[in-house]
Protein backbone atom coordinates (compact mmCIF):
# COMPACT_ATOMS: atom_id res chain seq x y z
CA UNK A 1 0.00 0.00 0.00
CA UNK A 2 1.70 3.10 -1.14
CA UNK A 3 -1.11 5.26 0.95
CA UNK A 4 -0.14 6.66 4.20
CA UNK A 5 -3.65 5.06 6.04
CA UNK A 6 -5.36 8.62 5.66
CA UNK A 7 -8.59 8.81 7.83
CA UNK A 8 -11.18 10.04 5.97
CA UNK A 9 -12.10 7.35 4.45
CA UNK A 10 -14.81 6.38 6.73
CA UNK A 11 -17.46 8.79 7.51
CA UNK A 12 -19.93 7.68 10.20
CA UNK A 13 -19.68 4.11 8.98
CA UNK A 14 -20.11 4.26 5.35
CA UNK A 15 -17.13 4.56 3.25
CA UNK A 16 -16.79 7.35 -0.16
CA UNK A 17 -18.93 5.48 -2.31
CA UNK A 18 -21.82 5.04 0.12
CA UNK A 19 -20.62 1.27 0.85
CA UNK A 20 -21.07 -0.64 4.24
CA UNK A 21 -17.43 -1.72 5.18
CA UNK A 22 -19.15 -5.23 4.69
CA UNK A 23 -20.68 -4.51 1.35
CA UNK A 24 -19.47 -5.41 -2.04
CA UNK A 25 -19.47 -2.88 -5.14
CA UNK A 26 -22.05 -4.37 -7.30
CA UNK A 27 -20.72 -7.69 -9.28
CA UNK A 28 -22.18 -8.04 -12.12
CA UNK A 29 -21.59 -11.61 -14.64
CA UNK A 30 -22.68 -12.26 -17.88
CA UNK A 31 -21.39 -15.70 -19.91
CA UNK A 32 -21.03 -16.50 -23.15
CA UNK A 33 -20.47 -13.14 -24.75
CA UNK A 34 -17.83 -13.52 -27.15
CA UNK A 35 -18.57 -15.62 -30.38
CA UNK A 36 -15.28 -17.34 -31.59
CA UNK A 37 -13.83 -17.95 -27.94
CA UNK A 38 -15.30 -21.67 -26.79
CA UNK A 39 -16.07 -20.19 -23.63
CA UNK A 40 -16.20 -16.20 -22.20
CA UNK A 41 -17.66 -13.96 -19.52
CA UNK A 42 -18.05 -10.32 -19.24
CA UNK A 43 -17.84 -9.43 -15.76
CA UNK A 44 -18.33 -6.08 -14.25
CA UNK A 45 -17.17 -5.58 -10.55
CA UNK A 46 -17.69 -1.63 -9.34
CA UNK A 47 -15.73 0.79 -11.87
CA UNK A 48 -13.92 -2.78 -13.32
CA UNK A 49 -14.71 -4.25 -16.44
CA UNK A 50 -13.04 -7.21 -17.41
CA UNK A 51 -13.39 -9.57 -20.21
CA UNK A 52 -12.44 -13.42 -20.09
CA UNK A 53 -11.78 -16.10 -22.94
CA UNK A 54 -11.42 -19.61 -23.05
CA UNK A 55 -9.67 -21.68 -25.94
CA UNK A 56 -9.59 -25.04 -25.55
CA UNK A 57 -8.44 -27.82 -24.95
CA UNK A 58 -6.72 -27.20 -27.83
CA UNK A 59 -3.27 -28.33 -29.20
CA UNK A 60 -0.52 -27.07 -27.44
CA UNK A 61 1.92 -24.97 -29.18
CA UNK A 62 4.86 -24.95 -29.35
CA UNK A 63 5.22 -28.44 -28.96
CA UNK A 64 8.02 -28.45 -26.59
CA UNK A 65 5.45 -27.34 -24.02
CA UNK A 66 3.39 -30.55 -24.20
CA UNK A 67 2.58 -32.38 -21.29
CA UNK A 68 2.17 -36.03 -21.83
CA UNK A 69 0.26 -36.40 -19.13
CA UNK A 70 -2.01 -33.46 -18.64
CA UNK A 71 -3.60 -30.24 -20.41
CA UNK A 72 -1.16 -27.31 -20.21
CA UNK A 73 -2.90 -24.44 -18.59
CA UNK A 74 -2.28 -20.37 -19.89
CA UNK A 75 -3.43 -17.46 -18.49
CA UNK A 76 -2.44 -14.19 -19.41
CA UNK A 77 -3.76 -11.32 -17.77
CA UNK A 78 -3.42 -8.10 -19.42
CA UNK A 79 -4.57 -4.27 -19.02
CA UNK A 80 -5.74 -2.14 -21.93
CA UNK A 81 -3.49 1.10 -22.19
CA UNK A 82 -6.72 3.38 -21.65
CA UNK A 83 -7.39 1.27 -18.46
CA UNK A 84 -6.18 3.38 -16.36
CA UNK A 85 -5.68 7.31 -15.65
CA UNK A 86 -2.04 7.12 -16.63
CA UNK A 87 -1.85 5.19 -20.22
CA UNK A 88 -0.43 1.94 -19.70
CA UNK A 89 2.39 0.49 -21.93
CA UNK A 90 1.23 -2.10 -23.45
CA UNK A 91 2.22 -5.54 -23.04
CA UNK A 92 3.15 -7.82 -20.44
CA UNK A 93 5.10 -5.96 -16.89
CA UNK A 94 6.10 -7.42 -14.04
CA UNK A 95 3.38 -6.61 -11.88
CA UNK A 96 1.05 -8.47 -14.96
CA UNK A 97 3.30 -11.64 -15.79
CA UNK A 98 3.01 -12.22 -11.15
CA UNK A 99 -0.68 -11.72 -11.31
CA UNK A 100 -1.17 -14.47 -14.60
CA UNK A 101 1.39 -16.59 -12.33
CA UNK A 102 -0.61 -16.55 -9.19
CA UNK A 103 -4.27 -16.72 -11.33
CA UNK A 104 -2.83 -19.66 -13.24
CA UNK A 105 -2.20 -21.86 -10.39
CA UNK A 106 -5.34 -21.12 -8.89
CA UNK A 107 -6.91 -22.58 -11.45
CA UNK A 108 -4.41 -25.41 -12.01
CA UNK A 109 -5.80 -27.77 -10.09
CA UNK A 110 -9.04 -27.07 -9.99
CA UNK A 111 -9.32 -28.13 -13.74
CA UNK A 112 -9.28 -31.83 -14.87
CA UNK A 113 -5.92 -30.82 -16.72
CA UNK A 114 -5.50 -34.68 -16.67
CA UNK A 115 -8.23 -35.61 -18.87
CA UNK A 116 -6.58 -33.71 -21.90
CA UNK A 117 -3.11 -35.16 -22.19
CA UNK A 118 -1.16 -33.36 -24.39
CA UNK A 119 -3.70 -30.29 -24.76
CA UNK A 120 -3.62 -26.43 -23.72
CA UNK A 121 -6.35 -24.73 -22.52
CA UNK A 122 -5.85 -20.89 -22.55
CA UNK A 123 -7.31 -18.45 -20.40
CA UNK A 124 -7.07 -14.90 -21.76
CA UNK A 125 -8.41 -11.69 -19.42
CA UNK A 126 -8.31 -8.39 -20.82
CA UNK A 127 -8.86 -5.17 -18.37
CA UNK A 128 -11.13 -2.90 -20.21
CA UNK A 129 -11.21 -0.48 -17.34
CA UNK A 130 -9.34 -1.20 -13.58
CA UNK A 131 -10.65 0.30 -9.99
CA UNK A 132 -8.42 -1.94 -7.38
CA UNK A 133 -9.45 -5.13 -7.44
CA UNK A 134 -9.03 -6.49 -11.30
CA UNK A 135 -7.11 -9.67 -10.60
CA UNK A 136 -10.01 -10.91 -8.27
CA UNK A 137 -12.39 -9.75 -11.27
CA UNK A 138 -10.15 -11.16 -13.79
CA UNK A 139 -10.07 -14.61 -11.44
CA UNK A 140 -13.84 -14.57 -11.09
CA UNK A 141 -14.81 -14.15 -15.19
CA UNK A 142 -11.88 -16.89 -16.25
CA UNK A 143 -13.08 -19.38 -13.65
CA UNK A 144 -17.09 -18.20 -15.46
CA UNK A 145 -15.45 -18.51 -18.72
CA UNK A 146 -14.28 -22.23 -18.06
CA UNK A 147 -17.42 -23.12 -17.17
CA UNK A 148 -18.84 -22.14 -20.04
CA UNK A 149 -16.33 -23.33 -22.57
CA UNK A 150 -17.63 -26.75 -20.82
CA UNK A 151 -14.16 -27.59 -19.26
CA UNK A 152 -14.32 -30.20 -16.83
CA UNK A 153 -13.52 -28.14 -12.92
CA UNK A 154 -13.97 -29.40 -9.73
CA UNK A 155 -15.65 -26.23 -8.57
CA UNK A 156 -15.58 -22.82 -9.76
CA UNK A 157 -12.95 -20.75 -7.99
CA UNK A 158 -14.06 -17.13 -6.95
CA UNK A 159 -11.99 -14.32 -5.64
CA UNK A 160 -12.59 -11.06 -3.48
CA UNK A 161 -10.08 -8.82 -1.40
CA UNK A 162 -10.82 -7.65 2.23
CA UNK A 163 -8.50 -4.60 3.43
CA UNK A 164 -7.92 -2.06 6.36
CA UNK A 165 -9.20 1.25 5.48
CA UNK A 166 -9.22 4.08 8.23
CA UNK A 167 -8.31 1.20 10.64
CA UNK A 168 -10.90 -0.85 10.06
CA UNK A 169 -11.19 -3.86 8.12
CA UNK A 170 -13.49 -3.82 5.11
CA UNK A 171 -14.61 -5.88 2.22
CA UNK A 172 -13.24 -5.24 -1.42
CA UNK A 173 -11.35 -2.04 -1.36
CA UNK A 174 -11.85 -0.07 -4.37
CA UNK A 175 -9.19 2.51 -5.76
CA UNK A 176 -9.08 5.30 -3.34
CA UNK A 177 -9.18 2.47 -0.81
CA UNK A 178 -6.41 0.91 -2.73
CA UNK A 179 -4.65 3.75 -2.60
CA UNK A 180 -4.60 5.75 1.00
CA UNK A 181 -5.69 2.66 3.18
CA UNK A 182 -3.68 0.39 4.75
CA UNK A 183 -3.67 -2.73 3.97
CA UNK A 184 -5.00 -5.12 0.59
CA UNK A 185 -5.75 -8.84 0.86
CA UNK A 186 -7.46 -10.24 -2.09
CA UNK A 187 -7.78 -14.27 -1.68
CA UNK A 188 -9.42 -16.85 -4.37
CA UNK A 189 -11.14 -19.87 -3.34
CA UNK A 190 -13.04 -22.82 -3.60
CA UNK A 191 -16.59 -22.38 -2.89
CA UNK A 192 -17.21 -25.85 -2.14
CA UNK A 193 -14.37 -26.51 0.54
CA UNK A 194 -13.10 -23.38 1.44
CA UNK A 195 -9.85 -23.84 0.45
CA UNK A 196 -7.33 -20.80 -0.05
CA UNK A 197 -5.92 -21.15 -4.08
CA UNK A 198 -4.90 -17.75 -3.96
CA UNK A 199 -3.81 -14.87 -1.41
CA UNK A 200 -1.55 -12.05 -1.61
CA UNK A 201 -1.32 -9.47 0.98
CA UNK A 202 0.05 -5.55 0.73
CA UNK A 203 0.07 -3.47 3.81
CA UNK A 204 0.28 -4.48 7.54
CA UNK A 205 -2.18 -6.03 9.39
CA UNK A 206 -2.12 -7.34 12.92
CA UNK A 207 -3.02 -11.20 13.59
CA UNK A 208 -6.39 -11.09 14.42
CA UNK A 209 -7.27 -8.26 11.94
CA UNK A 210 -5.91 -10.68 9.58
CA UNK A 211 -7.75 -13.40 10.78
CA UNK A 212 -10.71 -10.75 10.45
CA UNK A 213 -9.90 -9.81 6.59
CA UNK A 214 -9.98 -13.75 5.77
CA UNK A 215 -13.47 -14.44 7.08
CA UNK A 216 -14.80 -11.24 5.68
CA UNK A 217 -13.00 -11.62 2.18
CA UNK A 218 -14.54 -15.43 2.27
CA UNK A 219 -17.93 -13.90 2.69
CA UNK A 220 -17.42 -11.82 -0.09
CA UNK A 221 -16.12 -14.58 -2.45
CA UNK A 222 -19.79 -16.55 -1.60
CA UNK A 223 -21.43 -13.77 -2.19
CA UNK A 224 -20.01 -13.38 -5.70
CA UNK A 225 -19.95 -17.11 -6.19
CA UNK A 226 -23.60 -17.37 -6.00
CA UNK A 227 -23.27 -14.63 -9.26
CA UNK A 228 -21.56 -16.66 -10.85
CA UNK A 229 -23.47 -19.44 -10.51
CA UNK A 230 -26.51 -16.94 -11.54
CA UNK A 231 -24.78 -16.12 -14.84
CA UNK A 232 -24.60 -19.70 -16.20
CA UNK A 233 -27.53 -21.07 -15.37
CA UNK A 234 -29.24 -18.11 -17.36
CA UNK A 235 -27.15 -18.21 -20.48
CA UNK A 236 -27.92 -21.84 -20.27
CA UNK A 237 -32.03 -21.06 -19.88
CA UNK A 238 -31.85 -18.88 -22.56
CA UNK A 239 -30.29 -21.23 -24.77
CA UNK A 240 -33.16 -23.76 -23.65
CA UNK A 241 -35.46 -20.91 -24.69
CA UNK A 242 -34.36 -20.87 -27.67
CA UNK A 243 -34.37 -24.49 -28.35
CA UNK A 244 -32.66 -26.19 -30.88
CA UNK A 245 -32.56 -22.93 -33.11
CA UNK A 246 -27.96 -22.32 -32.14
CA UNK A 247 -26.37 -22.70 -35.53
CA UNK B 1 32.75 -42.37 -21.34
CA UNK B 2 28.73 -41.50 -22.13
CA UNK B 3 28.21 -38.10 -21.22
CA UNK B 4 24.35 -38.25 -21.05
CA UNK B 5 21.95 -34.95 -20.13
CA UNK B 6 19.65 -35.55 -17.93
CA UNK B 7 16.33 -33.73 -17.52
CA UNK B 8 16.13 -32.20 -14.16
CA UNK B 9 12.57 -32.56 -14.14
CA UNK B 10 12.10 -36.22 -15.11
CA UNK B 11 14.72 -36.81 -12.70
CA UNK B 12 12.19 -35.09 -9.90
CA UNK B 13 9.31 -36.53 -10.90
CA UNK B 14 11.14 -39.76 -9.94
CA UNK B 15 11.63 -38.59 -6.74
CA UNK B 16 8.97 -37.43 -5.39
CA UNK B 17 7.29 -39.98 -4.01
CA UNK B 18 10.17 -41.05 -1.97
CA UNK B 19 10.41 -37.48 -0.98
CA UNK B 20 6.40 -37.05 -0.12
CA UNK B 21 6.72 -40.51 2.02
CA UNK B 22 9.21 -39.19 4.08
CA UNK B 23 7.66 -35.90 5.02
CA UNK B 24 4.28 -37.79 5.56
CA UNK B 25 6.19 -39.76 8.04
CA UNK B 26 6.85 -36.88 9.88
CA UNK B 27 10.55 -36.54 8.68
CA UNK B 28 12.69 -34.32 6.93
CA UNK B 29 15.74 -35.07 4.98
CA UNK B 30 18.50 -32.52 7.07
CA UNK B 31 16.04 -33.97 10.52
CA UNK B 32 14.63 -30.23 10.93
CA UNK B 33 11.57 -29.78 13.15
CA UNK B 34 8.80 -28.69 10.59
CA UNK B 35 8.69 -24.89 11.84
CA UNK B 36 13.14 -24.63 11.87
CA UNK B 37 15.18 -22.76 9.88
CA UNK B 38 18.16 -23.95 8.67
CA UNK B 39 21.26 -22.44 9.85
CA UNK B 40 22.12 -19.20 8.46
CA UNK B 41 25.52 -17.44 7.56
CA UNK B 42 25.52 -14.18 6.88
CA UNK B 43 28.83 -11.86 5.07
CA UNK B 44 27.70 -8.75 5.63
CA UNK B 45 29.67 -6.08 3.05
CA UNK B 46 30.76 -8.81 1.23
CA UNK B 47 30.67 -5.96 -1.89
CA UNK B 48 32.87 -3.00 -1.29
CA UNK B 49 31.76 -1.54 -4.50
CA UNK B 50 28.29 -1.52 -3.48
CA UNK B 51 26.73 0.93 -1.02
CA UNK B 52 25.32 -2.06 0.91
CA UNK B 53 25.76 -6.07 0.11
CA UNK B 54 24.83 -9.21 2.29
CA UNK B 55 25.97 -12.45 1.59
CA UNK B 56 23.84 -15.37 2.91
CA UNK B 57 24.26 -19.02 2.91
CA UNK B 58 20.75 -20.77 4.04
CA UNK B 59 21.64 -24.07 4.32
CA UNK B 60 23.10 -25.03 0.94
CA UNK B 61 21.25 -22.17 -0.68
CA UNK B 62 23.94 -19.00 -1.74
CA UNK B 63 22.58 -15.78 -2.26
CA UNK B 64 24.36 -12.61 -2.84
CA UNK B 65 22.33 -8.85 -2.65
CA UNK B 66 23.74 -5.79 -3.42
CA UNK B 67 22.64 -2.40 -2.55
CA UNK B 68 23.20 0.89 -5.02
CA UNK B 69 22.14 4.49 -4.39
CA UNK B 70 21.26 6.56 -7.36
CA UNK B 71 19.97 9.90 -7.18
CA UNK B 72 17.29 10.38 -9.59
CA UNK B 73 13.73 12.19 -10.58
CA UNK B 74 10.67 11.31 -8.04
CA UNK B 75 7.43 9.75 -9.71
CA UNK B 76 5.27 12.48 -10.31
CA UNK B 77 2.55 11.08 -7.72
CA UNK B 78 4.89 10.97 -4.31
CA UNK B 79 7.04 14.20 -5.47
CA UNK B 80 8.56 14.34 -2.07
CA UNK B 81 9.57 10.73 -1.82
CA UNK B 82 12.33 8.29 -2.83
CA UNK B 83 12.02 4.96 -4.31
CA UNK B 84 12.93 1.70 -4.20
CA UNK B 85 13.88 -1.09 -7.13
CA UNK B 86 14.08 -4.57 -6.44
CA UNK B 87 15.43 -7.28 -9.10
CA UNK B 88 16.22 -10.68 -9.05
CA UNK B 89 18.97 -12.21 -11.32
CA UNK B 90 18.42 -16.18 -11.62
CA UNK B 91 22.03 -16.57 -12.97
CA UNK B 92 23.00 -20.00 -14.71
CA UNK B 93 25.96 -21.13 -12.04
CA UNK B 94 22.97 -21.63 -9.39
CA UNK B 95 21.09 -24.45 -11.28
CA UNK B 96 21.59 -26.80 -14.34
CA UNK B 97 17.77 -25.49 -15.00
CA UNK B 98 18.75 -21.70 -14.89
CA UNK B 99 19.37 -20.38 -17.93
CA UNK B 100 20.94 -16.42 -18.89
CA UNK B 101 18.19 -14.41 -20.50
CA UNK B 102 15.46 -12.17 -20.07
CA UNK B 103 13.58 -12.39 -16.04
CA UNK B 104 11.44 -15.29 -16.44
CA UNK B 105 8.08 -15.71 -13.96
CA UNK B 106 10.64 -17.08 -11.12
CA UNK B 107 12.92 -14.77 -10.88
CA UNK B 108 9.95 -11.82 -11.31
CA UNK B 109 7.95 -13.38 -8.85
CA UNK B 110 11.53 -13.43 -6.52
CA UNK B 111 11.92 -10.22 -7.03
CA UNK B 112 8.14 -8.77 -6.34
CA UNK B 113 7.67 -10.72 -3.28
CA UNK B 114 10.97 -9.39 -1.89
CA UNK B 115 10.44 -6.06 -2.45
CA UNK B 116 6.49 -6.11 -0.88
CA UNK B 117 8.16 -7.42 2.45
CA UNK B 118 10.44 -4.15 2.21
CA UNK B 119 7.96 -1.80 1.35
CA UNK B 120 4.97 -2.36 2.77
CA UNK B 121 6.48 -3.23 6.29
CA UNK B 122 7.25 0.42 6.00
CA UNK B 123 11.36 -0.16 7.06
CA UNK B 124 12.83 2.55 4.48
CA UNK B 125 11.30 6.20 5.13
CA UNK B 126 10.72 7.56 1.69
CA UNK B 127 10.08 10.84 2.53
CA UNK B 128 13.77 11.16 4.56
CA UNK B 129 15.29 10.13 0.74
CA UNK B 130 14.13 13.48 -0.79
CA UNK B 131 16.89 16.02 -1.60
CA UNK B 132 15.21 18.29 -3.71
CA UNK B 133 10.97 17.97 -3.75
CA UNK B 134 10.05 17.28 -7.49
CA UNK B 135 13.61 17.24 -8.58
CA UNK B 136 15.86 15.28 -6.83
CA UNK B 137 15.37 12.18 -4.42
CA UNK B 138 17.37 8.93 -3.73
CA UNK B 139 16.57 5.70 -5.23
CA UNK B 140 17.17 2.28 -3.61
CA UNK B 141 18.36 -0.29 -5.91
CA UNK B 142 18.17 -4.10 -4.73
CA UNK B 143 19.58 -6.73 -6.90
CA UNK B 144 19.16 -10.30 -5.88
CA UNK B 145 21.83 -12.12 -7.28
CA UNK B 146 21.21 -15.70 -6.56
CA UNK B 147 24.41 -18.22 -6.48
CA UNK B 148 23.28 -21.85 -5.47
CA UNK B 149 19.65 -22.90 -5.49
CA UNK B 150 18.77 -25.36 -3.01
CA UNK B 151 15.54 -23.90 -1.77
CA UNK B 152 13.68 -21.15 -0.27
CA UNK B 153 15.21 -18.56 -2.78
CA UNK B 154 12.80 -16.17 -1.25
CA UNK B 155 13.64 -16.19 2.42
CA UNK B 156 17.80 -16.08 1.91
CA UNK B 157 16.92 -13.40 -0.42
CA UNK B 158 15.03 -11.37 1.58
CA UNK B 159 16.98 -11.54 4.98
CA UNK B 160 20.25 -10.72 3.07
CA UNK B 161 18.36 -7.88 1.47
CA UNK B 162 17.09 -6.44 4.73
CA UNK B 163 20.78 -7.06 6.18
CA UNK B 164 21.96 -4.65 3.11
CA UNK B 165 19.73 -2.37 3.79
CA UNK B 166 20.65 -2.02 7.69
CA UNK B 167 24.29 -1.88 6.69
CA UNK B 168 24.24 0.02 3.50
CA UNK B 169 25.66 3.81 3.64
CA UNK B 170 25.29 6.90 1.11
CA UNK B 171 27.60 7.68 -1.30
CA UNK B 172 28.91 11.08 -1.09
CA UNK B 173 26.64 13.53 -3.28
CA UNK B 174 27.95 17.12 -4.50
CA UNK B 175 27.40 19.71 -6.76
CA UNK B 176 24.73 17.09 -8.55
CA UNK B 177 27.08 14.21 -8.42
CA UNK B 178 27.59 11.42 -6.59
CA UNK B 179 30.83 9.93 -5.79
CA UNK B 180 30.58 6.82 -5.54
CA UNK B 181 34.63 6.15 -4.44
CA UNK B 182 34.05 8.02 -1.47
CA UNK B 183 30.98 6.35 1.21
CA UNK B 184 29.65 8.88 4.19
CA UNK B 185 28.99 7.68 7.26
CA UNK B 186 24.94 8.52 7.14
CA UNK B 187 22.69 4.64 6.93
CA UNK B 188 19.67 4.77 5.38
CA UNK B 189 16.83 6.39 7.27
CA UNK B 190 15.11 2.87 8.49
CA UNK B 191 11.92 2.03 11.01
CA UNK B 192 11.34 -1.70 10.51
CA UNK B 193 13.32 -4.85 10.21
CA UNK B 194 10.96 -7.16 8.30
CA UNK B 195 12.07 -11.00 7.86
CA UNK B 196 10.03 -13.05 5.75
CA UNK B 197 9.40 -17.30 6.13
CA UNK B 198 8.79 -19.33 3.79
CA UNK B 199 6.45 -22.75 4.27
CA UNK B 200 5.83 -25.72 1.59
CA UNK B 201 2.96 -27.77 2.07
CA UNK B 202 3.17 -31.22 1.30
CA UNK B 203 0.45 -33.54 1.61
CA UNK B 204 -0.77 -32.38 5.28
CA UNK B 205 2.70 -31.41 6.07
CA UNK B 206 3.98 -27.67 6.60
CA UNK B 207 7.66 -26.90 6.30
CA UNK B 208 9.50 -23.76 7.35
CA UNK B 209 11.99 -23.02 4.92
CA UNK B 210 11.73 -26.07 2.35
CA UNK B 211 14.91 -27.32 1.07
CA UNK B 212 14.99 -27.59 -3.13
CA UNK B 213 13.69 -31.38 -2.53
CA UNK B 214 10.52 -30.22 -0.82
CA UNK B 215 9.95 -27.50 -2.80
CA UNK B 216 9.51 -30.37 -5.77
CA UNK B 217 7.84 -32.69 -3.87
CA UNK B 218 5.05 -29.49 -2.70
CA UNK B 219 2.05 -29.13 -3.55
CA UNK B 220 1.55 -25.00 -2.81
CA UNK B 221 3.94 -22.68 -0.41
CA UNK B 222 3.24 -19.63 1.54
CA UNK B 223 5.76 -16.69 2.04
CA UNK B 224 4.98 -13.99 4.94
CA UNK B 225 6.83 -11.57 5.79
CA UNK B 226 6.65 -9.75 9.35
CA UNK B 227 7.26 -6.49 10.99
CA UNK B 228 8.96 -6.55 14.53
CA UNK B 229 5.88 -5.22 16.57
CA UNK B 230 5.06 -8.62 15.40
CA UNK B 231 2.20 -7.73 12.76
CA UNK B 232 2.29 -9.57 8.95
CA UNK B 233 2.55 -7.13 5.93
CA UNK B 234 3.43 -9.26 3.15
CA UNK B 235 1.84 -12.46 1.82
CA UNK B 236 2.47 -14.48 -1.18
CA UNK B 237 0.88 -17.61 -2.02
CA UNK B 238 2.29 -19.67 -4.80
CA UNK B 239 2.09 -23.06 -6.35
CA UNK B 240 -1.19 -24.47 -7.38
CA UNK B 241 -2.06 -26.47 -4.27
CA UNK B 242 -4.49 -25.03 -1.45
CA UNK B 243 -4.13 -23.76 2.45
CA UNK B 244 -6.98 -24.26 4.72
CA UNK B 245 -8.36 -21.44 6.35
CA UNK B 246 -6.76 -22.65 9.85
CA UNK B 247 -3.68 -23.36 8.19
CA UNK B 248 -3.53 -19.62 6.84
CA UNK B 249 -4.04 -18.41 10.71
CA UNK B 250 -1.73 -20.72 12.17
CA UNK B 251 1.36 -20.03 9.56
CA UNK B 252 0.85 -16.14 10.11
CA UNK B 253 1.46 -16.79 13.84
CA UNK B 254 4.49 -19.01 13.02
CA UNK B 255 5.69 -16.63 10.50
CA UNK B 256 5.80 -14.20 13.70
CA UNK B 257 7.59 -16.21 15.66
CA UNK B 258 9.78 -16.93 13.42
CA UNK B 259 11.10 -13.93 12.36
CA UNK B 260 11.61 -12.51 16.00
CA UNK B 261 14.44 -15.34 16.49
CA UNK B 262 16.22 -14.58 12.74
CA UNK B 263 15.67 -10.58 13.75
CA UNK B 264 17.01 -11.19 17.00
CA UNK B 265 19.78 -13.20 15.86
CA UNK B 266 21.11 -12.00 12.30
CA UNK B 267 19.13 -8.46 11.76
CA UNK B 268 20.22 -6.34 14.74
Amino acid sequence: MSGKGKTDLIVNGKRLDGRKPEELRPVKIQAGVLKRADGSCYLEWGENKVLAAVFGPRECLPKHEQDPYRARLLYRYNMAPFSVEDRKRPGPDRRSQEISKVSREALERVVFLENFPKASIDVFVEVLQADAGTRCAGLTAASVALADAGIPMRDIVVACAAGKVDNEIVLDVNKIEDNDGQADLPIAILPRTGEVLLMQLDGILAPEEYKRALQLAVEGCMKVNELQRNALREKYEKLADAGEQKE
Amino acid sequence: MIVMEINEEILWSVKRDAIRALIEAGKRSDNREWNQFRAIELAPDFVRKAEGSCFIKLGNTQVLVGVKFAVGVPYPDTPESGTLMTSAELVPIASPIFRAGPPDEDSIELARVVDRGIRESKMIDFDALCITPKEEVWSVMVDLHVLDHDGNLLDAASIAAVRALLDARFPKYEDKKVIYTEKTKKKLPLKDVPVSSTFAKVGSALLLDPLLEEEKAMDARVTIATTHEGNICAIQKGGSGSFTLEECEKLASEAIKAGKEIRKQHLK
